[in-house]
């Protein structure tokens, strides 16, 4: 696939009503903001309801369930209609991290398992790990050097 | 009041994703870029200590985006620092990211085994 012709982009952008903006804007706000509150709703479950006590355990099960919903949702093709809908509300949560991980396997998934499946499974959310880990691991050792102001 | 928990979980979710729709509207940036950079700012906001203060008023409104999982990482990587030295600087971030990078792994390789992809 070409990559589109800068001037064409800038005609589209021109073209396009700054209405849509707000459209957009206003979509992403909600479905993220609802995503959000299934999250907080699993926190109240597996807090209250399952009684995990540990509160780290309890955003781990969380963000677990979370993955395993989306997951779902993106094998049966209705989490990108989710998407198309929400745009960056179905981005920016953890959903959207998982979502692409999903996509990216199913996608590949002709050519092959080893090669086709799970090589290309990262292909969005790659850069996510390198540089979460990378950046982790310099907060680390900025932590090392500077102990004093952090504990 | 629990409603009031929900409230400010959905203003402060809906505050992030509605920057990252800002972003794409103006930008055109790619989504890849857009987790990088939520990311990115949760680590930082992390390490300087301003997330604490998001996370205790948005709850999962503040742990459900990808900026939560940069802060978590953040944070697993300077409690480990603070405890084990330099192995812990180096594991910390990781061991906080693995049970959702763990699972996404195995779901999605289990799902991408069962779902068919659609022709396009």
């Amino acid at each position: 696939m070409n990559a589109p012709d800068k001037e064409y982009l800038a005609l589209i952008r021109e073209r396009m009503p700054k209405s849509r903006h707000f459209a957009t804007m206003f979509r992403a706000f909600w479905t993220g903001g609802l995503i959000c509150c299934i999250g907080e709703a699993l926190t109240l479950f597996y807090s209250e309801v399952a009684k995990v006590s540990v509160e780290d355990d309890v955003s781990s099960l969380t963000t677990i369930t979370l993955i395993l919903i989306t997951a779902i949702l993106t094998g049966f093709g209705i989490y990108d209609k989710i998407g198309a809908y929400a745009g960056a509300g179905s981005i920016v949560p953890i959903t959207g991290f998982a979502n692409s991980v999903v996509s990216s396997a199913i996608e590949h998934k002709r050519e092959g398992v080893v090669l086709g499946l799970c090589s290309n499974m990262f292909q969005v959310a790659g850069p996510v790990i390198v540089f979460g880990i990378s950046s982790s691991i310099l907060v680390g050792i900025i932590v090392l050097i500077f102990k004093g102001a952090f504990i | 009041m629990i409603w009031m928990d929900f409230l400010k979980t959905f203003l402060i979710g809906g505050a992030f994703c509605l920057i990252g729709q800002i972003l794409i509207n103006n930008t055109k940036i790619t989504s890849a870029r857009i987790l990088v950079g939520f990311l990115l700012a949760g680590v930082l906001l992390e390490t300087v200590g301003v997330y604490k203060y998001i996370r205790e008023f948005g709850n999962s409104g503040a742990t459900v985006p990808i900026i939560g999982f940069g802060s978590a990482l953040a944070r697993g990587a300077i409690e480990g620092a603070l405890q084990n030295g330099i192995l812990g600087a180096v594991s910390g971030g990781i061991e906080a990211a693995a049970p959702g990078i763990a699972a996404v792994i195995f779901i999605a390789f289990v799902v991408g085994l069962v779902a068919t992809p659609k022709t396009k």
